[in-house]
């Protein structure tokens, strides 16, 4: 009966979750109310009615904790809040009979604060603090599996790179608070002439940036991203496509009115934009695992939005803006397909599975509404998007022949990724997959994805909508001013056009020469240089330089920590000694007789004490330097002092010799002249110090206040005992105190020497 | 008289419990009550403080500067007041910590003879005052490391009384020129008859005594190394304690000595500070990262951010004392939380190595998450308490154009924030080698009440930064323009 109890807890536990379990759905209902929230603010946003919220937080650094709902503000919200309704309704479906649900819940919805913060904040200060938050819930939930190394391996991974990144930014951050003046991101926007005149602004630009660029895995860091991928589904669809990774993205629109528009500006972007837009869908082309595939687009789909706000401009932002918006849909939609293809089949490897079409139809739908909005077909909103970009690239500043080229390249690619993720596991002939009956999974999975790859055809044909909800305000945020033209599917014959039908064409001979370009790919992957095996070799570096040094200090070996501490001990001194302005003392060349007696005690003595190989002789001899001072403090009246000095020196010696007769012999101590060196120093220091302070004017007010009050009020006529006990009272009870601690203490170390011994037999 | 409570409260305490050695449950009461008392009389200096300026009382009835004088200027009101928390807590988690053994052999009174030693070196306004409290403690110390009676615990405290009873020589060496050189012994006294004359070879020569002695104190580079080699040994009660508070008043004696007694600004101290501090931040995060056990990490996280404060105190701007400041006062509860974090675990997981424990996250979640919320504070992850001690100091750093130094603060932050990351990886989520039944030590409240409060007032400090950012930069206005101490001190005209 013992044992029933907690077994009847656990079946409890796991009805509780699978059934009435209707908790699970409350994240969902939030982030939908969340959106709806939001939505209210549409109508004024775009009448340029922009809402803020200010409230003083650390005034004294001018620091507040701030909020400014702009267009791009607003349109990221809406996106973070309404894709994660969805995506929470994935998850307490996808993770339905798992234990772990609630703790995943609690920190997606801790992300997605943390988001949203990010993205509404209207202070540097306040939106770092969300960045970080990003940083770490991104942490705790890419090593979900936590028990797998290579989990812990990616979340570390990811926490070293975008936190290097985030501390970047912080510092880049501060230098343009300085610099402007203020905090608020709003009047950093309005100051971009200053900051971009200013000799500070590489520095600003390059520290931002590099927040920038780590958050949104451009090369070269760009590796972490597809490791992230580590991480269950509906976080990589969460963060690491739809919104986490896109806040890089959207810091550099944020500060575009700040930063953008120099030769540094564009000549950085620009290029890392498009490199590492062609790397990521190249090595889309290499993937199997179509998880992994959509994580390399991913990266593709950010660099493309860098490319084009590096060229800048009122058509590249709009172009730029667009493309977030379709990536967001598409991406999302296609990462909660891929975890249904998964659900249902149970691979995402399109080499495991073909041929599903007909017994998921339902997915096959969903994946192909996407899929063409990522392939920029026509009418979805990926063709709008496409033409825009087109549109841009051809009229950028900077290299538009080669920008166009890349851009029609990657899109090239992406059509023919679109292909493999849509036709590969859905055509062609079923063969056995992992999962015996694949089927399409339940509503709570397909809901989400349904909408979004809805939401690409939607916008795609009703494109003055979507202008005049989100792209138009986020456009007026970011460049300043409004839309040139309008959203539409349609602009009749032109260069855009024809630039699309090329791409296209291109996209179609990559999808059929796929296999080709996967082998090609596979043979050539370990030959070529990987920015991951940097950080690798970093990693090991850091791990190794580490190690070495705390052995070369902390070598656990006493006779040499006390060295270095009688050296450490001696060099400040001397430095200070040198730094300073020396003060000699008048010396007294008529030396007494008796002085020299005690000079000759006391330095026979200390030859004694370093020459002897017999201990007790050694003790005796320390008695002798005890004595000699002593006889110093007779020689200037302080008999007092003189008593104690000399019944503290033989009991010492006593002691000390009681106890060194129990230790065990050993030979002499070896004489080692750097001990010898080190010790030669520090004294020859102390003396010069002490000769020093003799050349200084010796400050007798204390003195004489002693002398005057000690008999009249103090009422004892020892000076030395009135000082003692009542004007410095309190070191006495101090010392006293000491003495008595000092028997606690005495009685716990024998105590537990006679329990060691008893122990050890 | 409120600036005597926090000294004879423990010592009272001290003796009571000692009396009632008999008896484990009395000395617990006693303890507790000690503790609450002195959490009491901290608040009354703090809130006095806070409402009048720096408050001073004469011992003895002796005028200064011709008596011991006892000063409670902000940063000594905060830093008592700190100290009364962390003994509230630790005298809590000792419960269920220490042994019965080492509750005999003299926890209790050794506890409280510690806390009297470090809230009178907090409180003295007088140097030899303070060398005798340096005294208490370190004895004091001495005890509490050797009660548990292992064989690393004694090779730990012969390291540990080694290099402390030198620092004690060069302390007392220090003063014995000090006064041989200004003829006083009140640091209000000091700041005035030592006005003007940095320049001098010997006034630099017993600052550099002080240094030495405080920079040993406070396990500053390189002259740390008795730290790493004790902290880890004795009952994670006694590491907490240790770790929250005596580094600290090393820092707190230097605070003090080099802005009050000392003028250093433009003399040879300020580079030696610097080269110092940014040695010190990369040693100690380097030895974090090379150790593979908990309160080893934790200990080297220790010295990481001794540098940070002395950083603070270098570049020795208001903002960065201030920076300097709050580092220094959150720093006591993180040390506090960590190590009272990592008994937690190293009970639950049953051991303190990184390959023999783990699955502590799966097993006690929300335990985690309070040793998460100081891991984090202590990288500077906002919205914690240490984000805003980094921001300061950063700004203080920027502000002078220290670019230099500017780096080396942010890489210890990133490097101090890899290696709570190793210590999540391998502690919390790796799985237990003894499998998910390995864990089933359960937690009673007093181990968990203190670290929840430790981790509740982390977050406090960091979500209402406004209040304690601007008692930091009074502070920091108090340590560069200490003439309201002084006038408290001595009297006289503002």
């Amino acid at each position: 009966m013992a044992e029933a109890g907690p077994e009847t807890v656990l079946v409890r536990k796991t009805v509780l979750s699978h059934g009435a379990g209707l908790w699970r759905f409350i994240p969902a209902l939030v982030a939908a109310a969340a959106t709806l929230w939001f939505a209210q603010f549409i109508g004024p946003v775009s009448h340029g009615d922009i809402p803020e919220y200010v409230a003083s937080w650390v005034p004294q650094l001018g620091i507040s904790f701030a909020f400014r709902l702009d267009g791009l503000a607003l349109a990221f919200a809406l996106l973070i809040c309404g894709i994660g309704a969805m995506v929470f309704l994935y998850a307490s479906a996808y993770f339905r009979s798992d234990r772990r649900l609630l703790s995943l819940q609690l920190s997606l919805m801790a992300f997605a604060v943390s988001m949203v913060g990010l993205t509404t904040a209207d202070d540097a200060i306040t939106l770092f603090i969300f960045w970080e938050g990003t940083t770490v819930t991104s942490f705790l939930l890419i090593g979900f599996d936590h028990e797998k190394e290579k989990s812990r391996r990616a979340a570390i991974q990811a926490l070293i790179i975008t936190g290097a990144g985030g501390l970047a930014l912080f510092a880049g951050l501060l230098v343009m608070g300085s610099l402007v003046g203020s905090f608020r991101l709003s009047e950093m926007n309005l100051a971009g002439d200053v900051i971009r005149a200013s000799p500070l602004y590489p520095v600003i630009f390059t520290l931002v940036i590099l927040g920038c660029f780590t958050k949104s895995a451009q090369w070269p860091f760009h590796f972490w991203l597809p490791g992230a991928m580590a991480a269950p589904t509906p976080v990589s669809a969460y963060l690491h496509s739809a919104t986490m990774v896109k806040a890089g993205v959207f810091l550099m629109a944020r500060f575009t009115p700040a930063l953008s528009g120099t030769d540094l500006w564009t000549w950085t972007l620009v290029p890392v934009g498009a490199f590492t837009m062609i790397l990521a869908s190249v090595w889309a082309m290499r993937q199997t695992d179509l998880k992994l595939m959509l994580a390399f687009t991913t990266v593709m789909g950010l660099s493309m939005m860098t490319m084009l706000l590096g060229i800048g401009g009122p058509y590249a932002v709009a172009a730029a803006m667009t493309f977030l918006l379709v990536h967001a849909f598409y991406k999302a939609g296609l990462f909660l397909s891929v975890g249904m293809i998964e659900k249902g089949s149970g691979s995402r490897d399109y080499t495991e599975i073909s041929g599903l079409a007909r017994a998921m139809p339902h997915t096959a739908t969903v994946v192909m509404l996407a899929a063409l909005s990522m392939a920029g077909m026509i009418p979805f909103f990926g063709f709008i998007g496409k033409e825009l970009i087109y549109e841009s690239t051809a009229h950028a500043h900077f290299a538009p022949q080669a920008v166009t080229a890349a851009a029609i390249l990657a899109n090239a690619l992406m059509f023919a990724c679109s292909g493999m993720v849509a036709i590969r596991p859905f055509f062609f002939r079923p063969r056995a997959c992992p999962k015996d009956k694949p089927a399409d999974p339940g509503w709570a999975l397909w809901l989400g994805p349904t909408i979004l790859a809805a939401l690409g055809l939607l916008c795609g044909l009703f494109p003055s909508a979507v202008e005049h909800v989100l792209v138009a305000p986020m456009v007026q945020a970011v460049a300043g001013e409004g839309l040139p033209g309008h959203l539409a599917l349609w602009h009749g014959p032109g260069l855009p056009l024809y630039l699309s039908l090329a791409t296209f064409a291109l996209g179609f001979v990559l999808y059929l020469l796929l296999d080709a370009i996967h082998t090609g790919l596979a043979a050539a992957e370990p030959k070529l240089p990987r920015t991951e095996s940097w950080y690798d070799g970093f990693m090991r570096g850091l791990g190794k330089v580490a190690r070495r040094t705390s052995v070369l200090v902390q070598n656990g070996n006493m006779t040499s920590y006390l060295r270095r501490t009688f050296l450490a001990l001696a060099a400040v001194i001397w430095i200070a000694l040198l730094a300073g302005t020396a003060s000699w003392p008048g010396f007294r060349l008529s030396v007494e007789a008796i002085d020299w007696a005690i000079f000759t005690i006391i330095t026979a003595s200390i030859v004694v004490v370093l020459r002897t190989a017999s201990r007790l002789t050694g003790i005796t001899a320390l008695g002798g330097i005890g004595s000699g001072i002593a006889i110093i403090f007779v020689i200037y009246g302080a008999t007092d002092v003189a008593m104690t000095q000399l019944f503290v020196e033989i009991l010492v010696v006593i002691f000390m010799a009681i106890a060194m007769v129990r230790l065990p012999r050993t030979g002499g101590v070896p004489f080692v002249p750097l001990n010898a060196v080190v010790a030669g120093i520090l004294g020859v220091a102390v003396s010069v110090t002490l000769l020093m302070v003799l050349g200084t004017g010796l400050d007798l007010s204390l003195t004489e206040f002693f002398e005057e009050n000690s008999a009249p009020v103090a009422l004892g006529h020892n000076i030395v005992n009135v000082i003692l006990v009542d004007f410095r009272g309190l070191d006495t009870m101090g010392e006293t105190a000491v003495i008595a601690i000092a028997a606690i203490a005495a009685y716990a170390v024998l105590m537990a020497g006679r329990k060691r011994a008893r122990g050890g037999e | 008289m409120l600036l005597f409570w926090p000294i004879v409260i423990p010592l009272l305490t001290a003796v009571l419990t000692l009396l009632a050695w008999r008896s484990t449950e009395m000395q617990r009461g006693i303890s507790l009550m000690g503790a609450l008392a002195l959490l009491l009389a901290a608040l009354a200096i703090f809130s006095q403080v806070v409402e009048t300026g720096p408050v001073s009382a004469q011992a003895g009835g002796w005028p200064a500067p011709f008596g011991i004088t006892l000063v409670a200027d902000l940063l000594s009101a905060i830093m008592v007041l700190l100290t009364a928390i962390v003994a509230v807590t630790v005298v809590i988690f000792s419960f269920s910590d220490v042994t019965v053994e080492e509750e005999h052999f003299g926890f209790h009174p050794l506890t409280h003879s510690l806390l009297t030693g470090i809230c009178g070196a907090f409180l003295t306004g007088d140097i030899f005052n303070m060398y005798v409290w340096f005294e208490v403690m370190l004895i004091a110390s001495f005890g509490l490391l050797v009660i548990g009676g292992g064989k690393t615990q004694f090779d730990g405290t012969v390291k540990y009384v080694g290099l402390n009873l030198i620092a004690t020589v060069a302390f007392i060496a220090g003063v014995g020129l000090l006064y041989g050189t200004a003829g006083a012994l009140n640091m209000a006294d000091l700041h005035g008859k030592l006005a003007g004359r940095s320049g001098e070879a010997v006034v630099l020569a017993s600052a550099a005594f002080l240094l030495f002695a405080f920079g040993s104190k406070a396990a500053l580079f390189p002259v740390y190394f008795w730290l790493p080699a004790s902290y880890h040994t004795p009952a994670f009660s006694t590491s907490a304690l240790f770790s929250a508070l005596l580094t600290k008043v090393g820092v707190y004696a230097m605070l003090r000595v080099f802005t009050l007694v000392y003028d250093i600004d433009g003399t040879v101290f300020v580079p030696i500070l610097i080269v110092l501090a940014v040695l010190t931040m990369f040693f100690g995060a380097m030895g974090a990262l090379s150790q593979n056990s908990l309160r080893r990490v934790l200990g080297y996280s220790i010295i990481a951010s001794i540098g940070f404060m002395v950083l603070g105190l270098a570049i020795g701007t208001p903002l960065a004392l201030a920076g300097a400041a709050f580092y220094l006062f959150q720093d006591v509860l993180v040390k506090t939380g960590l190590f009272l974090g990592a008994g937690v675990t190293a009970r639950l997981t049953g051991s303190e190595l990184f390959a023999r424990s783990g699955g502590v996250w799966r097993a006690r979640a929300g335990f985690s998450i309070l040793f998460l919320i100081p891991a984090l504070s202590l990288a500077g992850v906002p919205p914690f308490a240490g984000f805003w001690a980094k921001l300061l100091l950063v700004q203080a750093a920027l502000d002078t154009n220290a670019w230099f130094l500017t780096f080396a603060a942010l890489a210890t932050g990133f490097l101090l924030l890899y290696a709570m990351g190793r210590v999540w990886a391998a502690v919390f989520w790796s799985a237990h080698p003894g499998g998910e039944s390995a864990i089933t030590a359960p937690l009673g409240a007093t181990s968990l009440l203190p670290v929840a409060v430790i981790a509740i007032l982390v977050t406090y400090l960091g979500l209402s930064a406004g209040t304690f950012v601007d008692l930091a930069l009074r502070v920091g206005a108090e340590l560069t323009d200490p003439s309201a101490y002084v006038q408290t001190v001595l009297g006289g005209a503002p």
